[in-house]
């Protein structure tokens, strides 16, 4: 170990850290509507609409598909229109956001599915609009779901975001490939993986934890759900 | 209160279509509590959820409190909705507002002022009996408490009309005779009309003063209680109390 190890560590981590809290904002940013709009079109839903309920399943389908580092290369000019440069980590969150939002809408999409039809059709009842539907029964009754989602996001983004570190996003993931990879630095190999490896496995504890406590608090009754 | 004319309801299946209605003719008086009975699958739901359009028929005039429901549009149909309160066989409350704030949502819809909304909440909670339990969610509640809190949300806007989709078929015996107590009482003390649909004769039996009854999407008899019960016209009357008359030694009991 030498003493350059711990400097560069904090602020590869820094760097990481930066990149999935702005990419994970702007990925619900972006994927948020997306995953609401392919909800409310399916057939049967508040505003069926089979084509653009097609549509969009389509167009989350193909970005889906693309390898992250290709979707990089291909949006390096959007980056640089955006930030005025393709290199850095502010440079990759623009990627990085558009990988990542046809993710998030999937999973917002898989969540608010699972609101039982029964307490949309007693909103309607009501007089609901499909607006105060989204935002008064769908989202919250969703809660426990969108949160073990959003989670799963974070750890997929960071992911990615070392992906990104090998083509000059910075972060952890550019640390391990530039030192322990490239310069045989063993110890910052090591101590990268296992700052990751700590990383997601706090994300995951903290959303569980999340979770667990707003499902227990609407299901008092069903501790042993989840 | 309710004037139906003409009511035509089709579905399509995999077999072809379904008459779901057939020309159904109902009226419906201020103050009635109307039940609707018939088999399942005689199209029961399918007419109560007309009601409100949560079904959307084919045909035909739905005048509710004067006003004619079928061709409204998006906007003036949710402002018509706010005063037809509805309950559910399975109650659909929210599990992530307490009872509290299931029974402000409907007054939250209809853009009811906060300082408005906690005194209705309360005096309607009282009303129902489940004052004590406002700070509760519903997973911690019984059967029939749900179903008290899903009828204090459904009257908590002051609505003209009650619709009730097999409220008691979710409950036993004894919460039905609870449940149904309560309708009663909501429909002696805040005058609301009432409108349910059951598969028990115990329940019209209970609470209703008029009847009409469904059989393949036809109203094959209807009329006053006592005149339904005495002198059955219908075969499918005919079948239903033969097979309640041990339910009526038993129900006399309770």
């Amino acid at each position: 170990m030498q003493e350059d190890l711990l400097p560069m560590l904090a602020s590869g981590f820094a760097e990481t850290l930066y990149m999935v809290v702005l990419s994970t904002l702007a990925a619900v940013v972006l994927g948020l509507p997306l995953g609401v709009l392919v909800v409310l079109t399916a057939p049967g839903h508040l505003e069926d609409s089979p084509r653009l309920h097609r549509a969009l399943g389509t167009i989350i389908n193909i970005a889906r598909s693309f390898p992250f580092i290709i979707l990089i290369v291909l949006l390096l000019p959007l980056s640089r229109f955006l930030v005025g440069t393709t290199l850095g980590a502010t440079a990759a969150v623009v990627p990085l956001s558009i990988a990542a939002a046809p993710f998030v809408g999937r999973l917002i999409e898989n969540s608010l599915k699972e609101v039982e039809w029964g307490k949309v059709e007693a909103a309607l009842a009501m007089g609901a609009s499909t607006l105060q539907i989204v935002v008064k029964v769908l989202i919250p009754e969703a809660l426990p779901s969108l949160v073990l989602g959003l989670t799963l996001a974070i750890i997929t983004i960071t992911g990615f975001t070392a992906t990104a570190g090998a083509i000059g996003a910075g972060g952890l993931g550019s640390l391990a490939i530039r030192y322990g990879y490239m310069r045989y630095r063993e110890d910052v190999m090591l101590a990268t993986v296992v700052l990751l490896v700590i990383f997601v496995q706090a994300v995951q504890w903290g959303g569980d934890r999340l979770a667990r406590r707003i499902d227990t608090k609407h299901h008092r009754s069903s501790k042993d759900r989840i | 209160m309710i004037t139906i004319s003409g009511l035509n309801k089709r579905y399509r299946t995999a077999h072809g279509p379904v008459d779901a209605l057939c020309n159904i003719e109902l009226t419906v008086d201020s103050g009635d509590i109307f039940g609707i009975i018939g088999l399942s699958g005689a199209g029961k739901s399918t007419l109560i959820r007309c009601l409100n359009r949560l079904e959307e028929p084919d045909s035909g005039s739905i005048v509710v409190a004067g006003r004619e429901l079928v061709g409204l549009d998006r906007g003036a149909l949710r402002e018509a909705r706010k005063k037809i309160g509805m309950i559910f066989q399975h109650f659909n409350l929210l599990d992530s507002r307490t009872v509290f704030d299931n029974v402000a949502f409907p007054l939250e819809l209809a853009g009811c002022p906060k300082r408005e909304i906690g005194p209705r909440v309360d005096e309607i909670l009282e009303l129902v009996g489940l004052h004590g339990r406002k700070q509760s969610y519903p997973s911690q509640l019984s059967g029939g408490q749900k179903q008290r809190v899903g009828i204090a949300r459904a009257l908590a806007n002051h609505p003209d009309l009650l619709l009730c989709d097999e409220a008691t078929s979710a409950l036993d015996p004894q919460t039905t005779a609870s449940i149904l107590d309560l309708l009663a009482d909501v429909n002696r003390k805040l005058g609301v009309t009432i409108v349910l649909i059951t598969h028990e004769m115990q329940v019209i039996r209970q609470i209703c003063n008029k009847v009409a009854v469904l059989d393949q999407g036809r109203i094959v008899e209807s009329g006053s209680v006592e005149q339904v019960f005495n002198a059955p016209r219908s075969s499918t009357m005919q079948l239903f109390l033969t097979h309640s008359a041990p339910q009526q030694v038993n129900g006399s009991g309770i």
